[in-house]
């Protein structure tokens, strides 16, 4: 059986359903809208600050301030992709039909990967302008150093969070219990801890924590991260792997 | 060809499949019988490979299933009807199963067709009925065009026309030469069905045999002896002279007395003898399902000995676990189940019934598999079924 075709099969699935749609739309709506309305407060703020402070203003991070929120749509969809399989019961009807389940999980991870990237990155530069445009004169342009790469750190940044998701329904085998902690932990715990001076040593790496700073320019003024843009970002690659490896061990050894 | 040998799967303490060995040849439908929770759909499952089996193996044609090269189209199955998104189409559900393999998707219209779901194939599947949901499964496990099919109760939900439907379905696939498995808890659905049966119970193997053999097997017959309602001395007088021949005397409610182990001539013979008159004197023949229903019956009670359920099934009778079961039939058994025969009961042996009478669990016949107890140990009175010219229950 050759991976294009499960790959195609995969494809067929995941368009066919609403919840995709749904979920990828609300995802690019709350970072852009989200982004926007943070934008345009933070111009009054910044137009009240000394030279100083201005110095450490991030206008390419304060557009991004709804991805926050946008990574909950995206972690919904990428519990759903994995998770719909089991609630439904679909997962051995998949696997009668593919007993390769290598094939099988890396072939829908792959799809839904992709498919997350293309939103993400769309939902990324359509941020970026819309925010830069409500930030007025204190706006970054794209050709400043180092605002592509955090531009296009933030499409890594929300397709990843996807992928953890996914590996974690896959461990989880349940899109309720799979939202139940996902949703927590990147909504209230890990912003809690990261925002905690006690507790921030730890938090910082935690997936979400260090692949936001894949999206910073602008280094902040009490800055204590061990790690640069891409050295949170690598830690945030290696949460998502260790997801998706343990629910390939997962699958391939449980019953189905 | 699926081939299981010494097949055993355990989920923690609870032995869901013991030990079991069977093989499903082409050409025939096999039906798989058992009463629900004998471990049916666990062993479709680890036929299927999704479920792996704590010993023991189970190949198709000679391989494992997960070795299959390009699978759907050598194996079809239905496993769970609602195994479906539902949210999403049942042509797309199909298109996705059919991409897999590499099938055209004018093949997919085609299984909607076969299966006449093509009127809804746009619908999303979440507003599909039980019987349109077997009948997608259907269509899903025929995709292929597969030389080996698996069904798990495919006739669960579906109208009286589904049934005689999937019935000429599954017939018509065997004599194309394809290996026909198909698993449900109703004899009767399965004595029309099938040509070979595998009936386990509580995970271990009870009989592998043909529909034929089965049925001469375990379709055990007894006669109704009516005497004179006014006068209860000479229907005493009967039951104690037909007791002493040799013959099983159970009362029947309205005053019949249900007699096996004798011939219809005889007992003629022994009431004249007697010098007591007769008003009634009838062959009839048990069902296959009752029959069943004491194979597996018999099952549980064996395995309650080496089990935690052990307090629950003495409580509840060995009906309660049958779903199918009415309560346990009270002495003296009720006229309107003519075609039923007795329970078995402790200390009663029943002729023509395998495993009935005071059997040790030690002893038990279905403690070692295979059929070769069930065929010894099941004498049809010859007399009392060849005067006897009533079609069987099932045979209709």
């Amino acid at each position: 059986m050759a991976v294009a075709q499960v790959l195609n099969s995969e494809w067929t699935k995941i368009k066919s359903v609403r919840s995709t749609v749904w979920t990828l739309t609300m995802a690019f709506v709350f970072t852009v809208g989200l982004g926007f309305l943070i934008s345009l407060l933070s111009k009054d703020q910044f137009s009240k600050m000394n030279a100083r402070e201005l110095q450490f203003i991030d206008p390419t991070l304060t557009s991004f301030a709804g991805t926050g929120l946008g990574q909950l749509a995206m972690i919904v969809f990428g519990v759903l992709v994995v998770g719909n399989e089991y609630s439904t019961g679909m997962i051995r009807t998949s696997l009668a039909a593919v007993p390769r389940r290598g094939a099988f999980l890396f072939s829908k991870i792959g799809i839904a990967t992709l498919l997350a990237f293309a939103v993400a990155l769309v939902t990324s530069f359509v941020t970026f302008f819309v925010g830069q445009a409500a930030l007025g004169r204190f706006k970054a342009s794209i050709g400043d150093p180092g605002v592509l790469r955090a531009v296009f750190g933030g499409a890594l940044y929300m397709t990843l969070i996807a992928v953890f998701a996914m590996g974690v329904a896959t461990i989880l085998r349940s899109p309720m219990l799979s939202l139940g902690i996902l949703m927590p932990i990147f909504f209230l715990i890990a912003p809690i801890l990261g925002g905690v001076e006690a507790t921030r040593k730890i938090a910082q790496y935690l997936p979400d924590q260090a692949g936001t700073k894949v999206m910073q320019v602008v280094t902040p003024e009490n800055d204590v991260a061990p790690y640069g843009p891409w050295g949170g970002f690598g830690i945030m690659v290696a949460w998502a792997a260790l997801a998706v490896l343990c629910g390939w061990l997962v699958l391939k050894n449980r019953d189905a | 060809m699926i081939e299981a040998v010494g097949l055993t799967k355990r989920y923690g303490a609870k032995t869901a499949v013991y030990n079991l060995s069977f093989q499903v040849r082409p050409g025939t439908v096999t039906g798989f019988l058992g009463p629900n929770g004998s471990g049916k759909s666990t062993t479709m499952r680890m036929i299927l490979g999704l479920d792996r089996p704590t010993a023991g193996h189970v190949t198709i044609g000679g391989h494992a299933f997960r070795d299959l090269p390009n699978a759907p189209r050598q194996v079809g199955a239905l496993l769970d009807a609602k195994a479906v998104h539902g949210g999403r189409s049942a042509r797309n559900h199909l298109l996705s199963l059919a991409q897999l393999s590499g099938i055209p998707a004018s093949r997919v219209d085609e299984v909607l067709g076969v299966v006449g779901l093509q009127d809804v194939a746009k619908n999303r599947s979440k507003g599909f009925s039980l019987g349109m949901g077997q009948r997608l499964g259907i269509a899903a496990a025929l995709l292929g065009d597969p030389q080996v099919l698996l069904f798990d109760e495919p006739v669960n939900g579906l109208d009286p026309e589904g049934i005689l439907w999937v019935r000429n379905l599954m017939k018509m696939l065997a004599s194309e030469g394809r290996t026909v498995f198909v698993s449900s808890h109703l004899m009767s659905e399965m004595a029309l069905t099938a040509e070979h049966l595998i009936v386990i119970g509580r995970g271990q193997l009870l009989a592998d045999m043909s529909v034929k053999d089965f049925i001469a097997a375990n379709s055990a017959g007894f006669a109704r002896v009516r005497t004179p309602q006014t006068d209860a001395a000479q229907r005493e007088k009967l039951s104690a002279v037909l007791t002493e021949a040799g013959g099983q005397v159970l009362p029947e409610q309205d005053g019949a007395l249900r007699v096996t182990g004798l011939a219809l001539p005889r007992i003629s013979d022994l009431a004249h003898e007697a010098d007591v008159r007769l008003w009634e004197l009838s062959p009839h023949q048990a069902s296959l399902e009752e029959a069943y229903m004491r194979m597996t019956q018999t099952a549980v009670d064996y395995r309650s000995t080496d089990d935690q359920l052990a307090g629950f099934a003495a409580q509840q009778g060995p009906g309660a676990l049958l779903p199918d079961a009415a309560a346990p039939v009270p002495q003296p058994v009720p006229q309107q189940g003519w075609y039923a025969p007795p329970p078995p009961q402790p200390g009663v042996p029943h002729p023509g019934v395998p495993g009935s009478g005071p059997v040790p669990a030690d002893q038990n016949p279905y403690a070692q598999p295979v059929q070769a107890p069930v065929q010894e140990a099941a004498p049809t009175p010859p007399s009392l079924s060849k005067s006897d010219d009533t079609t069987p229950e099932d045979a209709r």
